[in-house]
């Protein structure tokens, strides 16, 4: 069975080009240079139908990145996306913008993500009517009924964004979302704006949607509980490159990436009470000077000569469980 | 903690917002103690005091919002009668607050070092100032900061947002002050870093014997760090006692609720908890208990103002109808 | 299990919020100011009285059977041979003073309107583009608009007028030139801004095209911005009309705005004939002073930094 999703060799970096001043100075011999970030360093990994995949990872180590790209708002450096099978560069037109509306993005900040001048019928009524999934006449019901699939009342369809809570907000960019019909979602920090006693509620729409609507999700969050309580699968990436992907329960019992095992110490938990924290240990790397080989090792306990050197792969380490580390090699 | 007198004590204080839809009790009758050495977490939603609560501490409330009932007793003395005057003695010197926002500590025009040598220069004058800068190096170094020396001589503008958080935290840190209020300083930072500034707040409170309220909508930040708890909403504290008994044991239906609706180790695939509606305008209150229009135990007795009680003993709850049976558990 | 939908109605319908419009708050805010009220009313008046100048004003100064060379500079007040009071005089044709104000302000408010109108059209399509597209695009019209912005609009202006001719066609195609730059870099500015908000990425990714995002989506929420450098500029077209009228060039002297009014009565000045220039001055004054009040009131309402 191909997977629904595959993302292959996935590399995103963004230039930070050089203004005049820079330029000159360049010229004249400083040692002012463009800056890169490699913000996603060959991802591979796969979600297939029905899945709920959770992508971890400290705050700009390129998830959102990952996620856009996937969603296809930011076109990739290098690397391939395939939807069910098919690749992206090579779809025609029609599939393309199949494919395009069939994977939808939930956004982190519910007030930046809905358009402040329209209408809430009006966000969630405009692409379905532009694709021809409903018409003009029967936008009104549509919408209607959209809204009420994800808890909120039809009446409140001509109001404005700023007048509705943050966690009625996210609600909409759902609804918004769902009105295309898409068959995967792509969630980014959805839940990470809203109050804990509202996160609950979009949690729980979230799982009934999966099963209602038979959808597929990646789900990117660096709130391990949340991402524990929803997923069936982790992705686990730090400064741009995948280090561990393993079924949920396997990971939180076994963790086998050294950096995995650091982030499920270091993650505040409900039942970790009275904790001796430690300072940490090694200088805390930054995302435009990443450091050579493999990029944990600085702070690495178990790091060895080789992991200075050479980038550790990617590679199965038992069924369905990957791992990038050189201590797997013996 | 036997100390005869708490470092901080508040009691029953209350600021307001006089705005133009109306007045606003942002903070409305909060009493809690902290003793020397003590961490206690403030929890609740947003909007629910927390911040406004910090600030009248350290009198720091701008128009249209005014303290205008209740005591903050810090070491005995009322600081919410003090004068303009004293309160700058304190700020920054004995009790200093780590703001959500680090450029309400930071001034944008100055270098870093300069800020940081004035606040330990303030504090004490017999210090050099080699020495005040070394102490200031030192400061940046424990919140993690890489490479401390260059980096006193730069502009706040010129850190990103989660060092600039650092900083302010450092120079927080700076005087070791009898009672520091944090207002979620980590809640912008990585959880790698958030452990080293948790690491240097405790080690602080253990060692200086320093105070801590530490504010937070983050129940898992407070569960590894305080000794107590007080969970706000809608301006109150309804519940109030210790860690583990508290997130063990609540007793106040919000705080059941709110612990219930925290996804966890056992909880995969089931529907979480879910606390219905949402926080009410403190503008529009109803009558009596702020939490009713969401409470699953309400009933008519609840429009009337729930007082301070006792259900369990060391805590302190607003509720008419408590949650024993699980406390007894 | 009750669903969600119940737990939430409720609570939503208890706080029945009256349905409050983005333009509504924005009427009450704008409307808090004494000041601007007054300008806005001066100028609802102003813009009437341009309007319908044919049906407001006493006698029509176009019409040569009615203006009479025996009635020229004649001070306030005098009454004409036929009968009629010159409440302001008379200018050196003999016009009533006040007819070719009111035929001056149309002119005058219709060349700074219009050229408004378009400039703002152009600029703020290039300056949508070049923020939406960015890149290449974007470096090649910047580099246009700051150049076109690093000459003195007077300069270029004269130069254009000394091109095209005189006519109130050719004055409106030069101010729309020289101004359409200010509207793109405006635009620009506060496009690069929401250009990067989630809500244009989602329209991306509901594959929205292009042409409906920049003016369905971007443009809407570029509006305050450019409204308010709108108000402004066209105040400054107006005098930057006036100004060019009363160095001779531009409109001809049958089609007099309040500009060339001022010119053709600035001989007078000096032997005392004053109202002839003075007169039209103060109407272009609380023309230009009224639309710049309403401009500034814009600005502090549509500031989102002084959100409320
Ligand atoms: N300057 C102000 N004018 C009017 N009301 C204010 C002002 N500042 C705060 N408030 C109100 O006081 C209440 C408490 O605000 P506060 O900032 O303490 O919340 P908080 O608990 O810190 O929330 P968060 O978790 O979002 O920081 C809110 O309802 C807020 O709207
Ligand atoms: N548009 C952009 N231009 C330049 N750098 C970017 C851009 N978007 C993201 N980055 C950089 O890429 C890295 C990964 O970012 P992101 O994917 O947003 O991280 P995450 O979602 O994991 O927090 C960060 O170092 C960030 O600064
Ligand atoms: S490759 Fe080396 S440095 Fe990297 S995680 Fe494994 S042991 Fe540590
Ligand atoms: S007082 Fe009543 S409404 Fe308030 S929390 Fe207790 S039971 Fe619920
Ligand atoms: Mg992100
Ligand atoms: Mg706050």
């Amino acid at each position: 069975m191909t997977a629904m999703l595959e993302v292959k060799d996935l590399t995103k970096n963004f230039v930070k080009r050089l203004d005049m001043a820079g330029k000159i100075a360049q010229k004249l011999g400083s040692s002012i240079r463009e800056e890169v970030v490699h913000a996603v360093d060959t991802a591979s990994f796969t979600v297939d139908k029905g899945e709920v995949v959770g992508l971890v990872g400290e705050s700009g180590c390129g998830k959102s990145t990952l996620g856009r790209m996937i969603a296809g708002i930011l076109p990739p450096t290098a690397g391939q996306i395939s939807f069910k099978g098919v690749e992206f560069t090579s779809m025609t037109q029609e599939e393309g913008d199949a494919a395009a509306l069939a994977i939808q993005m939930i956004f982190q900040d519910p007030f930046a993500s809905l358009n402040p001048r329209m209408r809430v019928e009006e966000i969630i009524g405009e692409a379905p009517v532009i694709h021809g999934m409903t018409t003009m006449q029967e936008k009104a019901n549509y919408v209607g009924e959209t809204m009420e699939r994800v808890g909120l009342g039809r009446e409140y369809s001509r109001r404005y964004p700023h007048q509705f809570s943050g966690g009625q907000r996210q609600r909409i960019g759902i609804a918004r979302a769902l009105a295309v019909q898409p068959e995967f979602l792509v969630c980014d920090e959805a839940i990470a704006a809203l109050d804990v006693s509202i996160q609950a509620q979009v949690i729980n729409l979230f799982m009934d949607l999966r099963t209602d609507l038979d959808l597929t999700y990646l789900f990117i969050s660096h709130d391990l509980s949340v991402v524990e309580h929803i997923s069936d699968r982790l992705v686990i990436m730090y400064l741009g490159r995948i280090v561990e992907t393993a079924p949920t329960d396997e990971l939180f019992d076994k963790p086998n990436h050294p950096y995995t095992s650091a982030l499920l110490n270091e993650v505040p938990r409900l039942d970790h009470r009275g904790i001796d924290y430690e300072p940490v240990s090694g200088e805390i790397p930054s995302p435009l000077d990443p450091p050579p080989g493999c990029h944990f090792h600085p702070r690495c306990p178990h790091a060895m000569d080789r992991c200075k050197a050479e980038i550790p792969v990617l590679r199965e380490i038992a069924p369905g469980r990957l791992s990038a580390c050189h201590l797997n090699d013996g | 903690m036997n100390d005869s007198q708490p470092t901080l004590s508040v009691q029953n204080l209350e600021t307001h917002f006089f705005t133009k839809e109306g007045v606003a009790k942002a903070v409305n009758g909060v009493s809690f103690d902290i003793a020397k050495g003590e961490i206690m977490g403030l929890v609740g939603e947003s909007g629910s005091g927390k911040s406004v609560t910090g600030f009248s501490i350290i009198g720091l409330v701008d128009p249209p919002g005014e303290v205008v009932g209740g005591k903050v007793l810090f070491n005995g003395e009322d600081l919410v009668q003090a004068g303009e005057e004293r309160m700058r003695q304190l700020r920054g010197n004995r009790v200093a607050m780590i703001f959500q926002d680090p450029m309400m500590t930071l001034n944008p025009v100055l270098r870093v070092d300069t800020q940081m040598i004035e606040t330990v220069l303030a504090h004490d004058k017999s210090v050099s100032k080699d020495e005040a800068r070394q102490r200031s190096r030192d400061a940046l170094g424990q919140v993690g900061i890489p490479s401390p020396d260059e980096r006193l001589k730069a502009y706040p503008h010129q850190f990103s947002g989660g060092m600039r958080q650092r900083v302010a935290i450092a120079i927080a840190l700076l005087n070791k002050p009898d009672v520091i209020i944090a207002d979620e300083p980590t809640t912008a930072l990585d959880v790698t870093i958030q452990g080293q500034i948790l690491y240097e707040a405790q080690k602080l409170c253990r060692e200086t014997g320093t105070a801590l309220i530490w504010i937070t909508h983050d129940l898992a930040v407070v569960a590894g760090l305080a000794d107590r708890i007080s969970v706000m909403y809608a301006g109150r504290v309804v519940e109030q006692g210790k860690l583990d008994d508290v997130l063990d044991h609540p007793v106040h239906p919000y705080t059941v609720g709110l612990l219930g609706s925290v996804p966890g180790h056992n909880t995969r695939g089931q529907r979480l908890f879910q606390i219905p509606g949402m926080t009410p305008s403190l503008l529009k209150l109803p009558p009596g208990c702020a939490f009713q229009e969401r409470c699953p135990r309400v009933d008519g007795a609840c429009e009337a103002d729930p007082g301070i009680t006792h259900p369990v003993d060391g805590r302190n709850v607003r509720c008419f109808h408590p949650h024993l049976e699980e406390a007894a558990q | 299990m009750n669903t969600i939908a119940e737990q939430v109605a409720p609570i939503a319908a208890a706080s029945e919020v009256k349905v409050e419009t983005p333009f509504r708050r924005f009427c009450t805010a704008f409307l808090d100011s004494k000041v601007a009220t007054t300008a806005l009313i001066v100028l609802g008046i102003l813009i009437f009285m341009a309007l319908f100048a044919p049906l407001i004003s006493p006698t029509n100064p176009y019409d040569l059977a009615v203006v009479s060379i025996l009635d020229s500079k004649m001070p306030p007040g005098t009454k004409s041979l036929d009968g009629v009071t010159f409440l302001l005089g008379t200018d050196g044709a003999g016009r009533d003073l006040v007819s070719a104000m009111i035929y001056g302000l149309r002119i005058s408010l219709g060349v700074g309107v219009m050229s408004g109108i378009f400039a703002m059209a152009i600029g703020a399509t290039v300056g949508l583009i070049a923020a939406y597209f960015g890149g290449r695009t974007e470096n090649i019209i910047m580099r246009i608009v700051d150049i076109q912005l690093s000459f003195p609009a007077i300069l270029v202006a004269l130069i254009l007028l000394a091109i095209l001719g005189k006519g109130v066609d050719k004055i409106t195609i030069a101010l729309i030139i020289v101004q359409w730059a200010y509207y793109a870099r405006t635009v620009r500015g506060s496009a690069l801004v929401e250009r990067n908000k989630e809500y244009i990425e989602a329209a991306t990714c509901l594959a929205i095209g292009h042409r409906r995002i920049l003016f369905r989506h971007l443009l809407p929420n570029c509006l305050p911005p450019l409204i308010v450098v709108g108000t402004i500029q066209t105040a400054h077209a107006i005098s930057l009309e006036a100004t060019l009228s009363f160095l001779g060039v531009g409109l001809p002297v049958s089609e007099p705005s309040l500009g060339l009014l001022i010119s053709n009565g600035f001989d007078y000045m000096l032997s005392g004939k004053y109202w002839i220039s003075f007169f039209p001055g103060i109407a272009l004054l609380i023309t230009i002073v009224s639309i710049n009040l309403v401009g500034d009131q814009l600005r502090d309402v549509l500031n989102p930094r002084l959100d409320r």
